[in-house]
């Protein structure tokens, strides 16, 4: 009996006993965007308020990290810049659904696993559209 | 405590007295952190240039410092709500209660130093540097 599963039937979110599924994937990328944010996210922002109250010396070292001589960014740069912007926007749109499951909403199997499913993809195209204005929108003005 | 209903004869006397801030402090801190971070994401965005001069005068203006101070207050408080779950989720014993005071001293020494170097920045512009 033990490998009959009832496909119709909800699925623990334990990582370790049970397969991946959209839900329980969304749950576990909510705290680890999360997670990442409030660890490298935090120590970054603060880095950087600090660097821009200390003067163009500080500020400038926060700058060569991350990006070029010409201002666009570096390998650093990319890695860390699309890595929390990325985070971010999964947490905001998996927080957003989170918002809904509080009220009692979305609780359907199909309705559940698609909305867990949109996240994924707003976060991505959102995350997209921030780099294309940051990298292209500005040329023309 | 009431003495009317079942449900107020019993409320608080749970050993935690009560239960529900926690989580509702998150809900509330999320739907601000969204108002707020969208208005960051934005706004950075949408700077000509990044820049010492540029993003110092951006920072400088009252209508960006002030809501810049508000969203670390309510990110901040939010992680330290979020991280808490995490640590009691997997940390027990001593290891929890050591996190936790890490946890509080981490939120609150860098949401200081945020909101500081923020005022600093909005107080001396304008001023020669």
């Amino acid at each position: 009996m033990a490998n009959v599963r009832n496909t119709a039937r909800p699925m623990s979110p334990h990582l370790s006993i049970w397969k991946w599924g959209p839900s329980m994937a969304v749950s576990i990328t909510h705290r680890v965007t999360g997670s990442g944010m409030a660890t490298v996210g935090t120590l970054l922002f603060v880095w950087w308020l600090v660097a821009l109250a200390s003067g163009p010396a500080a500020y400038g070292l926060f700058l060569d990290v991350f990006t070029v001589k010409s201002g666009a960014l570096n390998v650093v740069g990319y890695v860390f810049g699309i890595g929390l912007t990325l985070s971010f926007f999964q947490h905001m749109c998996s927080g957003i659904r989170h918002l809904f499951l509080d009220q009692g909403a979305n609780f359907e199997l199909k309705a559940n696993k698609t909305t867990a499913q949109l996240t994924y993809v707003a976060a991505i195209v959102l995350t997209a559209a921030f780099w294309a204005f940051i990298i292209w929108g500005k040329t023309n003005g | 405590m009431g003495n009317g209903t079942s449900i107020g004869r019993v409320r608080g006397l749970g050993p935690a007295k009560e239960g529900t801030h926690h989580w509702w402090h998150q809900r509330l801190t999320a739907g601000a952190n969204l108002v707020l971070m969208v208005w960051f994401v934005v706004s950075v965005a949408l700077l000509p240039t990044y820049d010492f001069e540029t993003v110092r005068h951006w920072m400088g203006q009252t209508q960006v410092a002030v809501p810049l101070i508000l969203l670390v207050a309510s990110t901040f408080y939010h992680f330290r709500l979020g991280l808490q779950v995490v640590i009691e989720d997997y940390q027990h014993d001593e290891t929890h209660i050591v996190l936790m005071i890490l946890l509080n001293f981490f939120t609150l020494a860098a949401g200081t130093t945020a909101i500081f170097s923020i005022l600093k920045i909005a107080f001396s512009a304008g001023a020669a540097l």
